[in-house]
């Protein structure tokens, strides 16, 4: 059962039109997500780590369809999530949830954490009152927090505590598959790691699949299955977490795990100069050439695509396996 | 201790507010060596930033005031500073580079007259030689083409690049002690690394005294002398940076340094410290961190832990030791 992909994403694009000047002409796109695919099993956590900017969240939320795809398709179990009307979307978005970065904003500040909750589970179709209350305190319970709780409003909660209410609504309508999207980068060190935790166990109890979008390669590490590597909006590295962190091809994964400061080790560092390009006009052949340290001639022309190189180990890169 | 630059001792900045008194910071002393990079680190809510403003005398009174001890900076106590000789001491003699580079920039000025601005307050130079001192400050701390960058407004530079021209402005009066209030936590893992690129520079070329506030260890490892680790207000170990994360003695610190997560290994779970950082109200008795603590023992719910040397420059407060 493993093996089963649960998701399946080929070639997404989301482009948004910029428009401007006198006559509010279209201008060009913002390509924030140029041709991705890839997809997850049943139960496994795959981290996609990127740069601000790289189209990671965007990705994550087209595939709720929260924001449109402007093409590709997304086949969520032998469904194509992207030609759903409305209504079927709903019964969708009981399977695939979210959790968001800022559990702050995300909260409605007028309702309590019970009816927060609660909703999920009423749009989804349970109506009975009883029935939901039951439900409501099982999840707080699951994640940690004691059932009175259900009465207080989001103020009278910590950040850490209130990523926890998050994950309890992403989980009260029994989804199958959760977008986490930075989950854990607001909080604290020690919170992070309760968070983490919570999110493995989790996991196991009702065997979940994890989309985890993260900037912190650390965190990706200890909770994902495979990693995805992202920039400018595309994939340019996808393996398992052990092959990443020992054997990285891509001259920016190899610059984004050398940049993590440690307190275990020294290393040499791979200072990438300047800053992601602007996705509206990406550099041509090779996205990543004007920062790359093992910039070659051919790199400057040609677009290299995502390859396999042995064992699952995708890489987008003129280095590797031309 | 010899050489120090900056001496605080039993340092009180309490918050007088409608539900209570809140003791951001309360009884914290360090002394911070000339040259060196002191670390504070800790969580959100453990006073580090109060301490930094508490420095500047940038607390707001109300409701915030300094309610005891000294801040000894080259033979003056800045705690009782008037608001006059503060000005001088602030941005010339002291710089701060705040967290969000974003808020800190005024919008409708350029970079460089912000800078130029700052040079001419404290300094008596005319407007040609502050413009040509900000070129080199922008160039200094690595902006490409800084005769144009000069003329660009804050909105038209990335974070990275707001955050450098921040570090130029703090830089700007040559300082004799710069305190960066989590400069790296707002920006991307590749700018982190080139912002701490300036930073190791900065001790290097200016031999700058530099306090860095971060509850980051890992750049701690990367750039600190010696690290003060705060919990509630209060000082919980001093020590050594390679001492503290080799050799930590206080339950906090350890719990610190366990949780991050490590890239070199795959672990099952993290270890995590249970709870989370008491309201400044409401503190706990006795060792603010008991509630916390798996070796908490009996006395340590009643009395406030002292000061014990366990090693050369390695003070640790905890009933254990």
């Amino acid at each position: 059962m493993l093996n089963h992909k649960l998701l399946e994403v080929e070639n997404l694009k989301k482009y948004y039109p910029v428009s401007g000047g006198l006559l509010y002409r279209h201008l060009g796109d913002v390509k924030a997500v140029d041709g991705v695919s890839f997809y997850i099993r049943d139960g496994e956590t795959l981290g996609l780590v990127g740069e601000s900017g790289c189209g990671k969240s965007t990705l994550g939320r087209t595939i709720l369809r929260l924001e449109e795809p402007t093409e590709g398709t997304i086949i969520y179990r032998g469904t194509d999530i992207t030609k759903l009307d409305r209504k079927e979307l709903r019964g969708l978005r009981k399977e695939i949830q979210i959790i968001f970065q800022d559990p702050q904003s995300s909260l409605d500040p007028r309702m309590t954490i019970g009816q927060s909750i609660g909703e999920a589970l009423l749009i989804h179709g349970l109506k009975d009152d009883r029935e939901r209350g039951r439900r409501v305190t099982d999840m707080l319970e699951r994640v940690g927090l004691e059932a009175q709780l259900a009465l207080r409003y989001p103020h009278e909660f910590s950040s850490g505590q209130r990523q926890r209410i998050g994950i309890a609504r992403a989980l009260a309508p029994s989804p199958r598959l959760i977008i986490a999207d930075e989950p854990v980068s607001a909080l604290d060190v020690s919170i992070q790691a309760q968070i983490l935790n919570l999110m493995l166990d989790l996991r196991r109890e009702f065997r979940l699949a994890y989309l985890l979008i993260a900037h912190d390669l650390s965190v990706i590490r200890q909770v994902s299955q495979r990693v995805a590597v992202m920039y400018l909006g595309k994939i340019v590295e996808l393996a398992e977490t052990g092959e990443i962190f020992i054997n990285a091809l891509h001259p920016y994964t190899e610059a984004l795990i050398s940049a993590i400061p440690s307190i275990r080790q020294r290393k040499i560092r791979i200072l990438l100069p300047g800053n992601v390009p602007s996705p509206l006009n990406p550099p041509p052949g090779c996205r990543f050439h004007t920062r790359c340290h093992r910039v070659l001639p051919i790199c400057h022309q040609a677009e290299p695509h995502l390859k396999d190189v042995g064992n699952g180990h995708l890489v987008a890169c003129h280095l590797h396996g031309v | 201790m010899e050489g120090a630059i900056l001496k605080i001792r039993n340092l009180r900045t309490y918050f007088f507010t409608r539900r209570g008194i809140v003791k951001a910071v309360d009884g914290v002393s360090f002394d911070l060596v000339k040259g060196e990079c002191l670390c504070l680190v800790g969580e959100s809510g453990c006073g580090k930033t109060v301490t930094a403003l508490s420095i500047l005398g940038l607390i707001d009174t109300p409701p915030g005031r300094i309610v005891a001890g000294e801040i000894f900076y080259d033979g003056m106590d800045l705690a009782k500073c008037s608001a006059e000789q503060l000005r001088h001491v602030r941005g010339k003699e002291i710089a701060m580079i705040f967290q969000d580079a974003q808020s800190a920039l005024n919008p409708v000025f350029t970079i460089g007259d912000q800078i130029v601005e700052q040079i001419k307050l404290h300094l008596k130079v005319s407007y040609r030689e502050a413009r040509d001192k900000v070129i080199n400050l922008l160039k200094e701390v690595g902006i490409p083409s800084p005769e144009e960058v000069a003329n660009y407004y804050p909105h038209q530079l990335s974070g990275g690049m707001k955050q450098r021209a921040m570090i130029a402005m703090s830089l700007s009066c040559d300082p004799q002690l710069l305190i960066a209030d989590e400069p790296t936590t707002a920006v991307d893992v590749t700018i982190k690394a080139q912002i701490i690129d300036i930073f190791h520079q900065l001790k290097e070329t200016r031999k700058m005294s530099l306090l860095f506030i971060t509850h980051e260890l890992g750049i701690v490892s990367e750039i600190g002398d010696r690290i003060v680790v705060m919990y509630a207000g209060r000082v919980a170990e001093t020590a050594a940076v390679s001492e503290l994360l080799n050799n930590p003695k206080h339950p906090y610190s350890t719990g610190l340094i366990k949780c991050l997560p490590d890239i070199t290994q795959e672990r099952e779970r993290l270890e995590s410290i249970p709870g989370t950082v008491p309201s400044l109200i409401d503190l706990p008795s006795g060792c603010l961190f008991h509630p916390r603590c798996d070796k908490a023992i009996a006395i340590c719910r009643k009395k406030q832990p002292l000061p014990v040397s366990v090693n050369h420059g390695h003070t640790v407060f905890c009933h254990l030791y």
